[in-house]
């Protein structure tokens, strides 16, 4: 096996995902009206309630719509990470999983491809929001658009990689409307994505304690952070780590002597 | 345990397997067995498919075809038992061993909004295929099955025999020497049944190819196929259809099929 066959096999990944999210295009406006639902209301509505301070890495008093836009961001790729495990939970019903699976290339290289188009399918959908907050007024430094591309990719990538985790246990596509209450929204709103930690202290210590430490705010504050080009390396090392975490954890339970499938079969053996 | 189908020798066999000797079985099976939990799926099954040929796998719902796909396909790994496609083991080499398999699940996989074309370079692609290789290998195996002009059409606009057809020119299309295929002509009518079974028979002779095909349908086996019949997880019988009907004392097929499938029924 050369690095080509690899290559071709990954790009082949990736367009199929492109051409799969062209063919949705109600998925493609359903992903940029969500956040921007919340830029539009829910930040006007907020602007007034809840005054933001100097915090790093802004230099200046900033309106609540700028601080928002990060967290934004990130939940654009919080739903489509979980949307694609949504998508293998469906592929595995229907039987496409099989066709990507009979490759012979390595397994976890298969999921890090597949990975890695549900990030690029993400990071279009995020420079869009990114065009269209400019047009609202939010205007990070022009290079901070670049400097926040490799930040996008890896939180795409630990996101997608706990999608893919949470849809090798569900077992049915019916049981992940469950998944979506019990990890989407919690973790988004545990999060510095809609207030800064500082004030969630101010509220509840344990609360703050819990979003200090879930993964989605570390993303929040890498993307943050890269888009006004500075580094945030405790989020970068987190980032890291729960990527690191989730797909090993991930390819363990694909892999086909441990997995699920092996210990409760496919759908056909199911009926 | 297993003996290799050893088949006459001809050069075109040698000439497409020139990785593995002519003598080695497109497909052993050995001493196989899996279970999902406490239920047995498989049960010590042991079978060969020789390296050209036409083998049946017979069987009804639920005797443990479908795990046995898996299992060959390497979607998951048996806890007991070995598998070795044209003698490369699936467990320590399995790229070498996916590598000569061309499937055909029972359920649908192609993309129903991509075009046929769309649909064959994904594949190609996950088989590490360069573009142009898949393109070539595309055009050549839609001319096989009559679906040339229909190659930048949706997939949902073909019929279910259409769509067999090009699952079928699919998992041709990396050039394996085993082709699997499970359960392809359900639910499709008699006609595009007939046709898709012809389909098969003459890749099988023109390619030498080694296909198995699982079916519950006895009327798809003819006199002079292999078959394997699985029965509740077990191997009930393999060899030719003369050897197992004699083997049964039964004049054809179904009977011989009925006889060793009699009694105790799944509840």
């Amino acid at each position: 096996m050369s690095a080509a066959t690899y290559w071709y096999c990954l790009r082949s990944i990736i367009v199929r995902e492109g051409l799969r999210f062209l063919h949705q295009r109600e998925r493609f406006f359903a992903a940029l009206v969500r956040p921007l639902v919340w830029l539009a209301i829910f930040a006007v509505g907020f602007r007034a309630v809840l005054g933001v301070s100097i915090i790093p890495p802004y230099e200046t008093y900033i309106l609540y719509d700028e601080y928002v836009v990060p967290g934004l961001v990130a939940m654009i790729q919080l739903f489509n990470g979980m949307q694609n495990s949504l998508s293998m939970v469906y592929d595995r019903e229907m039987g496409s999983m099989r066709t990507l699976l009979v490759s012979p290339l390595p397994r976890w290289y298969l999921l890090v491809a597949k990975l890695l188009a549900g990030v690029a399918v993400s990071i279009a959908q995020v420079y869009v929001f990114l065009g269209i907050a400019w047009l609202w007024g939010v205007e990070p430094p022009p290079l901070g658009y670049l400097a926040v591309l490799p930040a996008l990719v890896l939180s795409g990538l630990m996101l997608g990689a706990l999608g893919l985790l949470l849809s090798s246990f569900v077992k049915q596509l019916e049981n992940f409307a469950g998944v979506m209450n019990f990890v989407i929204f919690p973790m988004f709103f545990a999060s510095s994505a809609l207030y800064p930690l500082w004030r969630i202290r101010e509220g509840s210590p344990t609360l703050y304690l819990i979003a200090a430490y879930n993964p989605f705010t570390q993303a929040v504050e890498l993307i943050r952070f890269s888009l006004y080009l500075r580094v945030d390396v405790t989020a970068l090392l987190w980032v890291a780590g729960c990527l690191a975490l989730f797909l090993g954890a991930a390819v363990l339970a694909y892999d086909p002597g441990r997995g699920l499938w092996a210990r409760r079969g496919g759908p056909a053996e199911q009926a | 345990m297993f003996e290799a189908v050893v088949l006459p020798e001809s050069p075109s066999i040698s000439a497409i397997h020139e990785h593995a000797a002519p003598s080695v079985a497109a497909l052993a099976v050995e001493d196989l067995s899996h279970s999902f939990g406490k239920r047995v799926a498989l049960d010590h099954v042991s079978f060969t498919v020789p390296p050209a040929g036409f083998t049946m796998l017979l069987g009804l719902n639920g005797a443990g075809k479908t795990t046995l796909f898996s299992l060959i396909t390497r979607l998951y790994s048996s806890r007991s038992g070995d598998i070795r496609i044209f003698g490369f083991d699936l467990r320590r080499q399995p790229t070498r061993a996916l590598e000569r398999i061309g499937v055909v699940f029972q359920q649908p996989t192609l993309d129903l909004d991509l075009t046929v074309r769309q649909n064959l370079r994904y594949h190609g692609g996950l088989h590490g295929m360069r573009p142009s290789d898949c393109e070539a290998r595309a055009r050549e195996e839609l001319a096989r099955i009559g679906l040339s002009d229909r190659a930048d059409d949706k997939v949902r606009a073909l019929s279910g025999g259409q769509r067999r057809r090009v699952e079928i020119a699919r998992a041709l299309l990396h050039r394996p020497s085993l082709l699997l295929l499970d359960e392809p002509t359900v639910g499709l009518d008699v006609d595009s049944r007939r046709h898709i079974l012809a389909h098969v028979r003459a890749l099988c002779r023109e390619q030498d190819l080694a296909v198995l095909w699982a079916t519950h349908l006895m009327d798809e086996a003819a006199a002079e196929d292999s078959v394997v019949v699985l029965h509740q997880g077990r191997l009930r019988a393999s060899g030719s259809v003369r050897e197992v009907c004699a083997e049964t004392g039964t004049a054809a097929l179904p009977a011989a099929f009925a006889a060793l499938t009699a009694g105790e029924r799944r509840p």
